[in-house]
């Protein structure tokens, strides 16, 4: 689309199982900033598509002035090629300048095939968006690992499209605004036409053990250095000692250390900001202090003083990781 | 069946050295001398899975990429892993290409390079990460895909596949032809051996231009990326930190200070004030 739209900030909102994703909330709170920072401010509009979904309301209390239900028994369950074709009818009829998507699994892979289909450009996993002097979205987004953040405009086409990372943006507040106007869209035209070529059979939820890491105020994470799935047990008393959840690195995953790599911090797994960080064995490669660069205090244990984690660390503690984490253990439990 | 199996890789600075990547200030262009390429991680996974359907089912693997001339010896080594044919597509209008664009230029090359009944990828690359080429190539080819892929089966032209996501997964039928994005959990890629870098000497190896592909030059490198880079910089992690010494004990004690003064209740966690000494 090569057309300058004029409809609004749009948030693609995400449900699962009818629940929607806290992601949602985060990017409505920063598409009322780009309200603030746009020459004419435009409406920001949330989008739902699924069966259904619970507490509507959510989406109008954390910054959506207007709600698109797209609800379909077929929409239950994400499948890519339905969904793609029920937004991309969407835009090109109501024509938003904006599209923010949360880079979740889904997002990841809806955004980039919705971006080619109306032939525009989409910022991939962003730390943040903005808008500049010229009145374009900048979004900000990391390479290498995030070593390097750079700034992607999309200036030419329509819409600016970006997918930002859930937890990046912090955690969402609820504004004080009046209630979201709801409209309804019927996909069934745009359903007929699909071709069969994807099957969504089944969606399945595996049980969360502990403390999530996004909710979590103290993490207790480990890397290569923790040595062991023996001593990973450490790591793991210490984190139900403490209250807070277990982070690992790369490593901890590859050797199955941790049964989820739903448990891995860094630019390819979650990105957290605890009040307190404690990193076990974690020598502090630049994709994951990515993902915890946010944190409150950072405390790291390591046993190579010039391990790069101690430059991003506010107490330092050169020794083995092992050791310490057993006297830690002995002192709290007293 | 006999298929048709085109995986697409990428050649990439290492992962391991990314905390020596440097901004040339002046240039305002990034430095990444000294840094060996090697084939984009998960994208040997997604070697791996292309060569575990040809052992079980018969057919062909080709490996493809767009990239500088030198990918030529990344390609090599994939086809010492067991790949059958490879393909470099290389050319300077290439340059500059954003996933749009690259993911335009790939798909020419697949479609120049031969029938497929299944495409893999990996689920991104290391350097940019965007995770966008794959989707992005699906659409250039129309045909249907899955990111984020786990585990998948190959029934008669149809794939029984799981996409992996948040705390769980969904499961899909999907009729190929068809791109599969594959995670690395997926399996472990194999190592080249001695015979298979004997045998990758003789294997074809083709050099595609722009020239030789059916494209619109307009949709290549620059001038076909949508987006535009601005401004880059390195952010700063430095944290003005304080260095705990002393016995194992020691540390402990002050540890627990540190813990303290950041609000967390130990008490409620039995610590035993009495029992300090």
């Amino acid at each position: 689309m090569t057309t300058n739209g004029a409809g609004g900030i749009w948030v693609v909102a995400e449900q699962v199982a009818g629940r929607i994703n806290s992601v949602s909330y985060e990017l409505l709170n920063k598409a009322q900033q780009l309200k603030n920072q746009i020459q004419k401010p435009e409406p920001v509009v949330a989008v739902i598509l699924g069966k259904g979904a619970e507490g509507l309301e959510q989406l109008s209390n954390y910054g959506a002035e207007e709600i698109i239900t797209v609800f379909a028994e077929e929409l239950e369950i994400y499948q890519n090629d339905l969904y793609v074709a029920v937004l991309q009818a969407l835009i090109e009829e109501k024509k938003p300048s904006i599209v923010l998507i949360g880079a979740t699994a889904i997002g990841q892979d809806l955004a980039p095939m919705l971006g080619a289909r109306l032939k525009t450009g989409v910022a991939a996993h962003c730390v943040d968006v903005r808008i500049n002097e010229n009145n374009q979205m900048v979004a900000v987004v990391p390479a290498f690992g995030g070593k390097v953040l750079g700034d992607i405009l999309c200036p030419n086409t329509s819409p600016q499209m970006a997918t930002l990372k859930p937890g990046v943006l912090g955690k969402p507040v609820p504004l004080e605004k009046p209630a979201a106007v709801v409209t309804a869209f019927d996909p069934s035209a745009v359903l007929q036409e699909d071709q069969g070529r994807i099957k969504a059979l089944e969606i399945v939820r595996e049980e969360q053990t502990g403390v999530p890491l996004e909710e979590a105020e103290v993490i207790v994470a480990g890397g290569w250095g923790i040595g062991s799935r023996e001593n990973w047990d450490l790591v793991e008393e210490l984190a139900r000692l403490l209250g807070g959840a277990v982070g690992c690195t790369r490593p901890v995953v590859d050797e199955q250390w941790v049964q989820s790599e739903q448990q891995m911090i860094g630019t390819s797994g979650k990105s957290v900001r605890p009040k307190v960080y404690l990193a076990f064995g974690i020598s502090g490669a630049t994709h994951h202090l990515c993902g915890m660069k946010d944190s409150g205090l950072v405390i790291s244990v390591n046993k190579d003083a010039t391990a790069p984690i101690f430059e991003a660390s506010d107490v330092r503690i050169v020794g083995d990781a092992r050791t310490i984490l057993t006297a830690l253990i002995k002192r709290i439990k007293g | 069946m006999s298929l048709n199996i085109t995986v697409c890789i990428k050649p990439v600075p290492d992962p391991d050295y990314y905390d020596k990547i440097t901004i040339d200030p002046v240039k305002k262009t990034i430095t990444r001398a000294g840094i060996p390429t090697i084939i984009n991680p998960v994208d040997k996974n997604a070697v791996e899975a292309a060569l575990q359907v040809k052992e079980k089912l018969g057919g062909k693997v080709v490996v493809i990429t767009m990239a500088p001339p030198n990918a030529e010896e990344n390609l090599r080594e994939l086809l010492a892993m067991g790949a059958d044919e490879a393909v470099l597509l290389t050319d300077r209008a290439f340059a500059g290409a954003d996933t749009l664009a690259t993911s335009y230029a790939l798909a020419a090359g697949l479609k120049k390079s031969g029938p497929f009944d299944l495409v893999f990828t990996g689920t991104e690359s290391a350097d940019g990460a965007t995770s966008q080429v794959p989707a992005q190539l699906a659409e250039w080819l129309d045909i249907p895909h899955l990111w984020n892929v786990q585990e998948f089966e190959v029934e008669d032209h149809t794939l029984k596949a799981k996409m992996s996501m948040e705390n769980g997964y969904i499961n899909y039928l999907v009729q190929m032809p068809a791109l599969l994005a594959v995670k690395r959990s997926i399996n472990k890629p194999r190592y080249t051996t001695v015979m298979g870098v004997m045998k990758a000497k003789k294997k074809p190896l083709t050099v595609l231009t722009a020239a030789d592909l059916d494209v619109e030059p307009e949709r290549l490198g620059l001038q076909g990326s949508p987006t535009k880079a601005g401004d880059i910089f390195t952010p700063s992690l430095a944290r003005k930190g304080q260095q705990l010494t002393g016995e194992t004990e020691e540390i402990v004690e002050q540890l627990i200070q540190v813990l303290r003064g950041a609000g967390l209740n130990l008490e409620s966690l039995n610590v035993n004030e009495a029992g300090r000494e």
